[in-house]
């Protein structure tokens, strides 16, 4: 049954590829939204079997077929659902299906081609996206994170007629690789460590180890296996091909690019996280990469005029969040932020969607304004998500976001602690900005729109509000912003904490086998939760009080961002003016792109180009096979010259070597 | 069926000789028989992958027969797992390459098709000889029909690329032939051998040269084969000779003729000249790692499509090399495999160049863009191919790849580390070689009016499209096909792993050396089944790896269970 969850997208891939252009845009809808509700169908299934289960027990699991066999290298592509991938074949699916919904009407101006194609890209993405997560070893899941980085390539480059686009797609694709790099090397040293490759197999073994104290062979294993995750998760230092990836349809920015995709990398070590957790080097990397992340993408966004990349650096900033959680030791609260993330990130992407869709293109946060009395449903779950994900207490992002907070700071991390919520700040500051901009005050001269996205000829006489497919994923998306954060209520303030306790099982907070011993049971227990057991009670005043400090930072970022970005509009422009040093620096990005570009990109460029292949290649190696046949060549036409068919000179040189010869052997 | 291997080597030589006897005007006669002939020998061939017995670790189908006796040459044949299938390789791309020329060849067309013809034979006789003489035979036989393949039909440069292929590959194989000989001598010189002259490569499998000698000649053949494959510093024919061969020559060139020398370096330097080939590791693991980063970085800079997929080859064929000289089983089965991924995806990406070659006659890749549009048949193939070649897993390179990477990280972290980055630059110039052609705008008006492929050119690709999705998917009847070969590549050469094997199924002592194979120190002992034969291992603790930090062991996981049997215990 497992493999029919990623097997249902493929088939609607397969169809849409094979047939996509010989049948309506109304079919070709039909059978990539069919696919996905049903393979969204099978998971709800799984997922319920698999909650009838006894909680330290509940895997399910379907080998496919024994894939790789060669002398000692042995496996099977074998799928596995537990609690952590059945939250995300849940994500993966619901949310997927609503946008494949928004996708019918967002891309309805397509030729019926291309809307085909765009419809078998983003099938085949759920498909390969639902392998990763089910994959019940490193090669599968591999199998997966290849899989979707190249529909990421396809769908970023979706109008690869623009050299923008296909210019994103490649960046991304290639940056993704360099992650490979080292996840590949992580993979191979996981098979020489331990033998295998499957994930329940490694951590038995591992949790019979203990956690690393010195930099050794699970420090380098995990931090390798980190590398992949900074490509496709955009986190520093390869977080650069993100921003670029908005090149793509929004709906895909909204799947790939926000929901699922990008947060690959926080489910691979949540999928290791006892693994992980013997390596307390890595995951003090994981964390600083993580903060840092957040903080430096938290700084870009605020100043970013193109709503969608606002919405990406986001993005970045909020996986930086989700890193933190892994590197402080707080898996589950990294997988709740993932999920919660999910709702509004998607909700905010779709609308920003539905606004680009109704300006006929345009992406440019100044040329927009007063939407509001226009667009009201698109403006109602905007604001929404904005509240959710700015940490609006009682919204979904409050609960996850306080939770990674809590958790960094009762670990000791203050440090940390202190930038997440400098961050936070940011993050309400920069979400508000956008609302404000586009929704509230007036809307900036009627120029033409440079359009990118949709070269409609659209009149901008009067704007439309979502279409009736846009608005049902934008209302229940919005819905799920309001409420996905009541599965994990903290117990602090009279919740269970639901998520928390169905989530253990897969980081191996509970007994793995039933007569595993106590110790065993200790070695597992990450030290922050092993205090947090031991003083719940006298932790959770704390724990309330963090919870008034970043409501209250929350409201304040609001709060800056309403002053500055509506009561007075020209002391936004009076700061970039008086900080313009400052400003050029975050608009620009931190000149990231431009330091990659000058100090990897052109050295290789030039040196394979002038150095190898000009200058080894064909100089120094041809050189030499030209030289030593020009050698023969030549030499031979000297010897021609002997050649002068006159029998007496022949019979002369003939005396000679008689002589010589003879007289060699008389001399000597 | 004794003559069965007889039969599949002579049907394209007698249709060269069919051939010969059609009127050379009646260009559509010939272009039909060779397309059949071509497709008969694919055809009688398939019957090789059932009839292969698994379990048969000995040559199959061997046919023996006096050739010279007077030297003590024979007429040999024989195959086992790994030149099955690349005798199946080269009757398919055979064919594919055939039906590939049906309107690409206009002049000469009845010498183009008997030279494509005996080549044919030539390829299938090295790949089938167990007899040194008449592997060299059929070595310099390819040679001919080559040279003239690029010479008379390729494009502007060609009579320089023919004659750089034709001296090159002269140079190695008359150092190559010294080295036979010198091996030729020395078997009979050893009083133990009863004063036999013999080319029997079966013999020269179980005999022990002396190290000194070993060492000279592997030097000689390295020569021979590394120029075949090839291997940096010898690579620069390769790209003159690709891009100026016709298209069915570039395929042919790339997808079997390369794997002569790879073969080479596996039937003969490997199990004839163990000790040497341990002691040139080191030599042979550097040239192929500065092959496969310099091939990569020098692609990246070619503004010829044909060319740049030529230096793509170098890079290729030098992970191919890395692979089987990490002298372990995974890495010699990867090996073999990225062999078959490497004929298969470069084999149809120079396909994809001579389809628009054949409509606009160039291959400058700034001379086309935006060709999605207009093709987009050809353009979603493309990808495909594409992504074969780069690893990208589900399809067939990534098996043979990861294998590559996971045999050599055994042996050296360092090495494994320098081969990976292919796998990023490899992206770099694929994706950018697409993207200049397929992506953008069509800038260029002569592109707005190209054709999509037609059924007889789909018909190419579709073989090489379903191969790299089952290589990809379901690897196993490959891998199973190469169990025994490659064992026996390993007890010459790596004993360690064959005495290892025996010392824990059969109660004899161990009697490892593990002196000479930086290997052996990761060899852990392997289960084994109810025959007394050694098992794939399930992987219960497998030693401490190349950098191991912990001091602590591991235990082996409590559920591993007994391992599933393979699949050739089966038969």
């Amino acid at each position: 049954m497992l493999l029919l969850i990623p097997l249902l997208p493929f088939v609607g891939f397969l169809l849409n590829a094979s047939f996509g252009r010989r049948i309506s845009k109304a079919a070709a809808g039909a059978i990539a939204c069919g696919s996905m509700l049903a393979s969204f169908g099978v998971s709800t299934i799984a997922v319920w079997r698999l909650v009838g289960l006894p909680p330290e027990s509940r895997a399910l699991a379907q080998t496919v077929l024994r894939w790789i066999t060669s002398g000692d290298f042995d496996v099977s592509f074998t799928l596995r659902v537990d609690p952590l991938s059945a939250l995300m074949i849940l994500v993966v699916t619901g949310i997927g299906s609503l946008i494949h919904i928004y996708s019918t009407a967002y891309m309805h101006e397509e030729r019926d081609s291309e809307y085909a194609r765009y419809f078998s890209y983003l099938n085949l993405f759920a498909a390969f996206m639902l392998v990763l997560v089910l994959g019940s070893n490193f090669l599968v899941m591999f199998v997966g994170w290849e899989g979707v980085g190249l529909c990421s390539y396809l769908l970023i480059g979706f109008w690869y007629q623009k050299e923008s686009a296909a210019d994103a797609g490649k960046k991304a694709f290639i940056v993704n690789r360099i992650g490979d790099f080292g996840f590949i090397l992580g993979m191979l040293l996981a098979f020489v460590r331990f033998g295998t490759l499957d994930f329940q197999e490694i951590a038995r073994s591992v949790a019979a180890l203990r956690p690393e104290t010195t930099f050794g062979t699970l420090s380098a294993l995990t931090l390798l296996l980190f590398v992949g995750a900074t490509g496709k998760s955009a986190q520093i230092p390869l977080h650069v091909w993100l921003p670029d990836a908005m090149e793509g349809p929004t709906p895909v920015s909204a799947l790939i690019h926000a929901a699922t995709m990008v947060t690959a990398g926080v489910y691979m070590i949540g999928r290791n996280a006892v693994l992980f957790g013997h390596a307390p080097h890595t995951l003090t990397i994981v964390a600083i990469i993580g903060t840092a992340t957040a903080l430096m993408a938290g700084t870009i966004g605020l100043v970013q005029n193109d709503i969608k990349r606002v919405l990406a650096y986001s993005t970045v900033s909020q996986l930086g969040y989700m890193f933190l959680a892994m590197g402080v030791g707080a898996y589950t609260a990294g997988i709740f932020h993932l999920f919660t993330h999910a709702f509004f990130k998607a909700l905010l992407f779709l609308g920003s969607g539905a606004v680009i869709h109704a300006l006929a293109g345009e992406q440019d946060l100044r040329r927009m304004g007063g939407l509001k009395r226009e667009l009201p449903i698109t403006y109602w779950t905007f604001f929404t998500g904005a509240l959710a994900i700015a940490g609006v207490p009682l919204l979904a992002g409050f609960f996850s976001k306080d939770e990674i907070l809590y958790r960094t700071f009762a670990g000791g991390h203050l440090w940390l602690w202190t930038v997440g919520l400098l961050t936070s700040l940011l993050t309400a500051t920069y979400m508000f900005r956008v609302v404000f901009l586009a929704f509230h005050g007036e809307r900036a001269g009627e120029h033409p729109a440079p359009s990118t996205e949709h070269p409609a000829p659209s009149t901008q006489r009067h704007l439309h509000d979502a279409p009736p497919a846009m608005a049902l994923a934008l209302i229940v998306l919005a819905a799920g912003s309001v409420l996905a954060g009541y599965v994990g209520v903290p117990r602090a303030v009279g919740g269970s904490n639901r998520i928390e306790q169905f989530l253990a099982p897969s980081f191996g907070e509970v007994r793995l086998k039933p007569d595993a011993t106590n110790d065993a049971r200790a070695a597992l227990l990450q030290p922050g939760q092993e205090r947090q057991e031991e003083a719940a009670s006298a932790t959770e005043g704390l724990e309330r009080g963090l919870m008034g400090v970043s409501s209250a930072i929350a409201l304040g970022g609001i709060g800056i961002a309403w002053f500055f970005f509506l009561k007075k509009k020209r002391a936004a422009d009076e700061m970039a003016v008086r900080f313009a040093g400052v400003h050029r620096v975050l608009a620009n990005k931190y000149y990231v792109d431009e330091m990659y570009e000058a100090a990897v990109v052109q050295p290789i460029r030039i040196a394979s180009d002038e150095g190898l292949w000009n200058g080894v290649d064909v100089r120094v190696i041809d050189g030499a096979v030209n030289g030593v046949g020009g050698l023969v060549g030549g030499s031979s036409s000297a010897l021609r010259r002997i050649q002068t068919g006159s029998v007496r000179l022949y019979a002369v040189s003939v005396m000679l070597g008689v002589v010589v010869i003879l007289g060699y052997y008389v001399w000597r | 069926m004794n003559h069965y291997l007889s039969i599949i080597l002579f049907t394209p030589l007698a249709g060269a000789l069919i051939l010969l006897l059609v009127d050379k005007k009646n260009e559509n006669a010939i272009r039909w028989i060779a397309n059949i002939v071509a497709f008969v020998g694919f055809a009688i061939s398939v019957p090789l992958w059932f009839r292969y017995n698994l379990s048969n670790a000995d040559f199959q189908f061997v046919e023996r027969a006096h050739w010279i006796p007077s030297v003590g040459a024979w007429y040999f044949l024989g195959v086992d797992g790994f030149s099955t299938l690349l005798i199946l390789l080269t009757t398919m791309m055979g064919s594919i390459a055939v039906l590939s020329s049906w309107t690409a060849i206009t002049e000469r067309v009845k010498e183009y098709y008997i030279f494509l013809l005996v080549l044919q034979t030539g390829m299938l006789g090295a790949f089938m000889s167990l007899d040194f003489l008449l592997f060299f035979l059929f070595w310099e036989v390819m040679l001919v029909p080559m040279y003239f393949l690029i010479g008379i039909w390729g494009s502007d440069n060609r009579l320089y690329s023919a004659i750089k292929f034709f001296l090159y590959t002269l140079v190695g194989s008359v150092v190559m032939l010294l080295g036979i000989l010198a091996l030729y001598f020395a078997y009979h010189a050893d009083p133990a051998n009863g004063g036999v002259y013999t080319f029997d490569i079966t013999r020269f499998h179980q005999y022990a040269f002396a190290s000194n000698l070993q060492w000279w000649v592997f030097l000689a053949f390295f020569l021979g084969f590394a120029i075949k494959v090839p291997m940096f510093p010898f690579h620069t024919w390769l790209p003159d000779a690709h891009t100026d061969a016709p298209t069915a020559g570039s395929v042919i060139l790339a997808a079997v003729l390369l794997k002569m020398g790879t073969y080479g370096f596996l039937r003969f330097s490997l199990p004839i000249l163990p000790d040497a080939s341990r002691a040139f590791v080191p030599m042979v693991a550097l040239l192929s790692i500065i092959g496969i980063v310099y091939g990569a970085l020098v692609a990246l800079a070619q503004k010829d499509w044909k060319r740049l997929v030529a230096y793509s080859s170098v890079s290729h064929m030098g992970l191919v090399m890395l692979g089987m000289f990490a002298l372990n089983p995974v890495g010699i089965t990867g090996s073999i495999v990225q062999q078959l991924n490497h004929g298969i995806s470069t084999g149809a990406l120079f396909l994809i160049v001579g389809i628009v070659y054949e409509r606009r006659h160039t291959r400058e890749i700034s001379e086309y863009g935006g060709l999605s549009k207009v093709m987009p048949v050809y353009a979603a193939i493309f990808l495909i191919m594409t992504l074969s070649s780069i690893g990208l897993p589900a399809l067939n390179g990534f098996i043979g790849e990861f294998l590559i990477l996971q045999g050599v990280f055994v042996y050296s972290y360092v090495w494994a580390a320098f081969a990976a980055s292919g796998v990023v630059l490899g992206a770099a110039y694929m994706l950018y070689l697409y993207q200049r052609t397929m992506f953008g705008k069509i800038e260029n008006p002569k592109n707005e009016g190209l054709l999509d492929l037609n059924h007889r050119e789909f018909a190419t690709f579709a073989p090489l499209l379903i191969l790299a999705v089952w290589m990809g998917l379901y690897p196993a009847p490959f891998l199973s096909r190469l169990e025994t070969s490659v064992q026996h590549v390993v007890a010459r050469v790596s004993p360690q792993y064959a005495a290892k094997n025996a010392a824990d199924c059969a109660t004899t002592p161990a009697a490892v050396a593990a002196s000479t194979n930086p290997a052996a120190k990761f060899l852990e002992a392997l289960p084994c089944g109810p025959d007394g034969k050694p098992l794939p291992s399930t992987g219960s603790g497998r030693g401490p790896g190349g950098s191991s930090g912990t001091g602590a062991d591991i235990p082996a996981p409590a559920g591993s269970g007994p391992p599933p049997a393979r699949p050739g215990d089966a038969r």
